[in-house]
């Protein structure tokens, strides 16, 4: 087995340095454009506030924070998912989704701060969690809101923040025992970190199945406070997912360009291919169950929702872009057995998936948020640049410090012959 | 003397040595009419040089002609033939049409994709299976070599089985 470690060129990091340089004139020139262009303060109706150029540069800021952190988050599951089920094939890749782990504690960090400023920073009163304004639960009051005051038990800051915070210490701290586990088999080898790992695995399944759905309702839901769906948990994970598999999917081909990952065969993409195919399928399925109850059933309360998406100039094109890019695209490109095994194949789909489940998340947040002054720019762009450009680099920081195949794996010979 | 409906059969102990056995009579110009074994052998489709199957492609036309007449079918008869109001919704709407077209296209895609492989396969009813050899269910493969399908004759073609490591060399010819 190859001792070989991946190499975190000065190249590299320039390039990346460049990106970022790059994206934050990307957002210089779009914020210069929205706050000069003529449309930099106009009334909102829907959100109630005066609309200001830095309120969609707060919304960027949360969009971005939750998709990145959630692909960081797949590849501390799918690595969790692998030791549950005991699955040998992946051994050889393990260390990319690994690396995807490193990003947590940034986000930590970056999501407290991005709390802080999207609801308290913002120029006239701007809160993009509608809940945290206070006139709403002053009974009697000009503004007083009787269904959210009803929600108050769950949605109120002192709990949130304690969830925001014991998220991420689980997730970190089970992360960490994950990666420090696997990096001492690196060195005494043996089956014993192997079952330790499966342990810590399934309890990290267990807790993200539950954290990952109240993260969503806290994080992404409470956004439109009135508005609730049930399956709103699972197509945030769904989401979350299909972008990771397809960011770490990109990487190892990236990686496998640069000349690491020698033994990595086709069958091996095969299987990432597979996972990316079926987890569209299953992101299709569970926004078509959210949507189709919905339509049916047609209670006002409910299909707002749909309404301030679909009835609308901004966001109806996003709506169906949505489902071209996140479903039917993939669906119909990854459905031969030849565009799992070729790179070229899963390189369009891949990056097309990313750029899908970005607007995805887009079409969550924003409408709630900015209402008529959302729109798709510079700014949207470039903060998205800027945060992949962070990502990649932490990710590839975390790689270059431990050997990029692990070493003693158990399961490495069953990897390495793996024949689909 | 003819040699229609005869074959070579050589019978085997192990897997491994089918493997190298089939490579080995294909290099020599040999054509395999089929290969039994009690379980599958790794790599076997790759060494008798098996083009890819061709079912995906009649499963998925299976399941496009399944999504078309499911949409036909739910299109003319609630926009057209028969109308009826369902939730105040429009007669001809596509969302609510969704589960029978994915159900529809699963099942003919399905049904079409077993239909195929029997046919594919001469898998019918009351059809007279040739078993070369009994034991191909319990310890044994088995080579077939069609003596009409080569132009080396019997002895030859027993020869080379023969020096491939084959326990038995027979001769089989059904009815």
């Amino acid at each position: 087995m190859s001792e070989d470690k991946f190499v975190f060129t000065a190249d590299s990091q320039k390039k990346l340095l460049i990106a970022k340089l790059a994206a934050i004139v990307l957002v210089v020139v779009g914020i210069l454009i929205v706050a000069f262009g003529g449309h930099g303060h106009e009334e909102s109706e829907a959100v109630g506030h005066h609309y200001h150029w830095l309120h969609r540069v707060w919304v960027n800021l949360w969009i971005n924070n939750i998709y990145f952190l959630g692909i960081s988050l797949t590849g501390v599951l799918f690595l969790a998912i692998q030791y549950a089920s005991q699955a040998g094939w992946s051994a050889y890749i393990k260390r990319i989704p690994e690396a995807f782990g490193g990003w947590l504690i940034f986000a930590f960090g970056l999501t407290l701060v991005s709390f802080g400023l999207v609801n308290f920073a913002g120029p006239n009163h701007f809160h993009l969690f509608h809940w945290l304004d206070h006139s709403l639960y002053v009974e009697g009051g000009e503004n007083y809101d009787a269904v959210i005051a009803g929600k108050q038990g769950y949605l109120n800051l002192t709990f949130f923040l304690i969830r925001m915070v014991a998220y991420f210490i689980l997730w970190i701290m089970m992360f960490r025992f994950i990666r420090n586990e696997s990096l001492k088999e690196d060195s005494f080898g043996g089956d014993g970190h192997w079952r330790k790992l499966r342990v810590y695995s399934t309890i990290f399944i267990i807790l993200f199945a539950i954290t990952s759905s109240t993260a969503a309702w806290d994080w992404v839901l409470s956004v439109d406070t009135h508005w609730f769906s049930t399956m709103f948990g699972w197509y945030v994970f769904s989401s979350w997912f299909v972008a990771g598999l397809s960011a770490m999917t990109l990487i190892i081909i990236w990686l496998r360009e640069q000349g690491y990952l020698m033994q990595l065969s086709s069958s091996h993409l095969h299987d990432l291919g597979k996972y990316i195919f079926a987890f569209s399928i299953f992101w299709a399925y569970i926004w078509f169950s959210q949507f189709l109850l919905i339509y049916y059933a047609n209670i006002p309360e409910e299909t707002i929702y749909f309404v301030e998406r679909l009835k609308s100039g901004q966001y109806a094109w996003v709506f169906f872009i949505n489902i071209l890019l996140n479903f039917i695209f993939p669906f119909l490109v990854l459905m031969t057995r030849d565009s799992k095994r070729h790179t070229i194949f899963l390189k369009i789909v891949c990056s097309v998936i990313l750029v899908g489940h970005w607007f995805d998340f887009y079409l969550m947040i924003t409408p709630g948020t900015l209402g008529e002054n959302g729109g798709v720019g510079f700014i949207e762009i470039g903060m998205a640049a800027l945060f992949a450009a962070g990502f990649i680099f932490v990710v590839l920081r975390t790689l270059a410090k431990a050997p990029l195949v692990a070493q003693n794996h158990p399961m490495m010979e069953e990897s390495l012959h793996h024949h689909i | 003397m003819t040699t229609e409906n005869k074959y070579i059969v050589g019978v085997y102990g192990d897997d491994d040595l089918v493997l190298k056995a089939v490579k080995n009579i294909r290099a020599a110009g040999i054509k395999i009419h089929e290969v039994f074994s009690p379980f599958p052998i790794h790599g076997i489709d790759d060494a008798l040089g098996y083009k890819r199957s061709r079912l995906p492609k009649a499963a998925f036309m299976f399941g496009a002609l399944g999504l078309t007449l499911a949409l036909t079918m739910q299109f003319w008869m609630m926009g057209y033939d028969w109308q009826m109001i369902i939730g105040g919704k429009n007669f001809a709407s596509l969302p609510p049409f969704i589960p029978v077209s994915f159900e529809l296209t699963v099942l003919l895609s399905a049904l079409g994709m077993v239909g195929t492989f029997m046919v594919a396969s001469d898998l019918k009813p009351y059809r007279k299976p040739k078993i070369f050899d009994i034991r191909i269910t319990d310890d044994k493969h088995v080579i077939a070599i069609d003596l009409a399908d080569n132009k080396l004759n019997k002895q030859e073609i027993s020869k080379i089985v023969a020096q491939t490591g084959a326990e038995e060399v027979n001769e089989k010819s059904f009815e």
